[in-house]
């Protein structure tokens, strides 16, 4: 897939003598979703920012759809709806209203059947005529969607989409994003929810100190990171781990009843069968075993780390 | 030209202003009647003409552009401050629209609003005194020009204000002061000669000369050096305006 936004060597160094991004090399793809993952202060929304025009790049060249971001702004932006982290929304003004402001601050001819469209599918129509001030944070959220949407984007930039969202509305939101991405909207979302990356990412990029640490397809990225963890549960507590089983650098749980055991899930021989047997010649009993797949927030968690 | 932004920035200013339209117009005639009550009957009946012409009528035009002055400023400071205040602002940051776009829109809805309040004041003083206006069409050039100039400079002061005590402070400490000097009240040739000399270094009385000019065909400085006045005002706003937008100044990091 072609790339549709293409960040080089960016670097961005505010007044105050900050370095917020460190040359920041991004490919992003035509028609995926890509999350960008970082903790608080990593840079997510600098660099954001600096692709949709907010901020000016210190150095370095950021280009959409092949327009440079700088000297060939109005072509670049024309591209892009951006979604703010904050809700800043102008408390009077009706949520039509609003959304029609957007499309003609972009240049757009008026098209209220498209309008009620979006207001449908985000369920705003029946508050089409209600004042922003008067809806709930959810809903002030969902607007800020449709005007983002307004002039019929061809990237989407969702900065902290879910940020104080409940659960409820976030799974809405996610079914928003699945259906933009059918539409053949590009997708960039920030976030520190990695259950948000997890479920609806193609391609997860973790940022971290102004620096992108890697880009990877997520499913290769879990594959290839992930461990997975055996947890056993035993039929009487140990006091500790019997030498016989020490190669298999088992951790014993707080009450001695569970023991965990970490492998590579693709690597060529995982040592469980040979673990059962080692047990059983120890003569511990098994009640119960369990496995579970390293979460991506464990990965990310031991990349920020080795970064520190 | 994005001229579909220009029109959406202006419209939704515009709408701002209908929103609070009353308050808008209300509080102008009431200062404006004030005035008449306090200078045209009180006062004035004991100074009569000035110049030949009677008080009432000779501090109108004066009265219109000290009302016009600071509703440009104030309407175009606080139509910028305030998405820079909620945080709007990021939308019209991350739009097509070139800086000369959204000075259009904002500063055209600022300068129109208060171009209607002037409007509202001259009909208002026609009901207290008899008004003729010598050269029409040079007044409502007159008027049109500062609408826009001190919108501008309102645009400017919109932009630097980091608070809204700073948003108050131009026009408290500034402008009010040059209006009071700059002969809305009196003709400068009432002024002791030192004092006359420093008067012509505020640019109000470029304007409020000028103005009164086309009401009633005599002025206290040229008119062509009234209009030459407010022509290197604006100048001087629409090249501080081209300058934040280049550097981004207070607005964009």
């Amino acid at each position: 897939m072609a790339a549709i936004v293409s960040v080089e060597n960016l670097r961005k160094v505010y007044d105050s003598g900050f370095e917020a991004l460190k040359g920041v090399d991004l490919e992003i793809r035509e028609g995926e979703i890509l999350a960008l993952l970082g903790p608080n202060g990593a840079g997510k929304t600098t660099l954001i920012s600096t692709i949709c025009g907010i901020t000016r790049p210190t150095s370095g060249r950021v280009t959409v759809a092949g327009h440079d971001v700088v000297t060939d702004y109005r072509a670049s932006r024309r591209l892009i709806g951006l979604v703010p982290q904050e809700i800043t929304l102008e408390p009077f003004t009706k949520v039509m209203v609003a959304a029609r402001f957007t499309r003609g601050l972009f240049g757009k001819a008026p098209d209220d059947a498209y309008i009620e469209r979006l207001l449908r599918q985000l369920s705003l129509w029946d508050k089409r005529e209600a004042m922003t001030k008067e809806l709930s944070g959810g809903m002030k959220r969902r607007v800020l969607i449709a005007k983002a949407l307004a002039h019929q984007p061809r990237i989407l930039f969702l900065d902290e989409p879910t940020a104080g969202v409940d659960v409820d509305l976030r799974k809405s939101m996610w079914e928003v994003v699945e259906a933009l991405r059918a539409d053949g909207v590009t997708i960039i979302l920030t976030t520190h929810y990695i259950e948000e990356a997890e479920a609806i990412a193609d391609r997860i990029a973790v940022i971290n100190g102004g620096r992108i640490l890697l880009v990877e397809e997520k499913d290769r990225l879990m594959r290839r990171m992930g461990r997975k963890e055996l947890t056993i549960e035993l039929q009487c507590p140990i006091d500790a781990i019997p030498e016989t089983l020490a190669a298999f650098e088992l951790v014993r749980g707080e009450d001695g009843q569970t023991l965990t055991y970490s492998y590579d899930r693709a690597a060529e021989r995982t040592g469980i069968v040979t673990l059962l047997s080692a047990l059983s010649e120890a003569g511990l009993v098994l009640r119960d075993l369990q496995t579970r797949q390293n979460s991506l927030e464990d990965i990310f968690v031991g990349l920020v780390r080795e970064e520190a | 030209m994005n001229w579909r932004a220009i029109w959406t920035i202006y419209r939704s200013e515009m709408a701002r202003t209908f929103r609070t339209l009353v308050q808008s117009l209300v509080a102008p005639i009431i200062s404006t009647s004030l005035y008449f009550v306090v200078f045209g009957t009180a006062i004035g009946s004991r100074i009569e003409t000035v110049e030949g012409i009677d008080y009432g009528a000779f501090i109108v035009p004066g009265l219109i552009m000290l009302t016009v002055l600071m509703q440009s400023i104030s309407n175009a400071s606080f139509g910028i401050y305030f998405p820079k205040f909620i945080g709007t602002i990021y939308e019209v940051l991350s739009a097509p629209v070139s800086f000369l776009e959204v000075v259009i829109g904002y500063v055209g809805a600022a300068a129109t609003k208060s171009l209607m309040i002037g409007l509202v004041i001259y009909v208002t003083a026609n009901l207290f005194v008899t008004l003729p206006v010598k050269h029409p069409f040079a007044a409502l050039g007159f008027l049109v020009l500062t609408c826009v100039s001190f919108a501008l400079f309102g645009f400017i002061i919109g932009i630097w204000a980091k608070n809204f005590e700073q948003l108050q402070l131009v026009p408290l400490l500034v402008i009010n002061p040059l209006v009071f000097l700059g002969g809305a009240f009196y003709s400068i040739s009432m002024l002791p000669p030192v004092w006359q000399t420093i008067t012509l270094f505020n640019p109000v009385v470029y304007l409020i000369s000028g103005f009164r000019w086309s009401f009633f065909g005599t002025a206290d400085v040229g008119v062509g050096l009234s209009l030459a006045a407010i022509g290197v005002f604006t100048g001087a706003c629409l090249l501080a305006i081209w300058w934040i937008f280049r550097t981004g100044w207070r607005i964009r990091s």
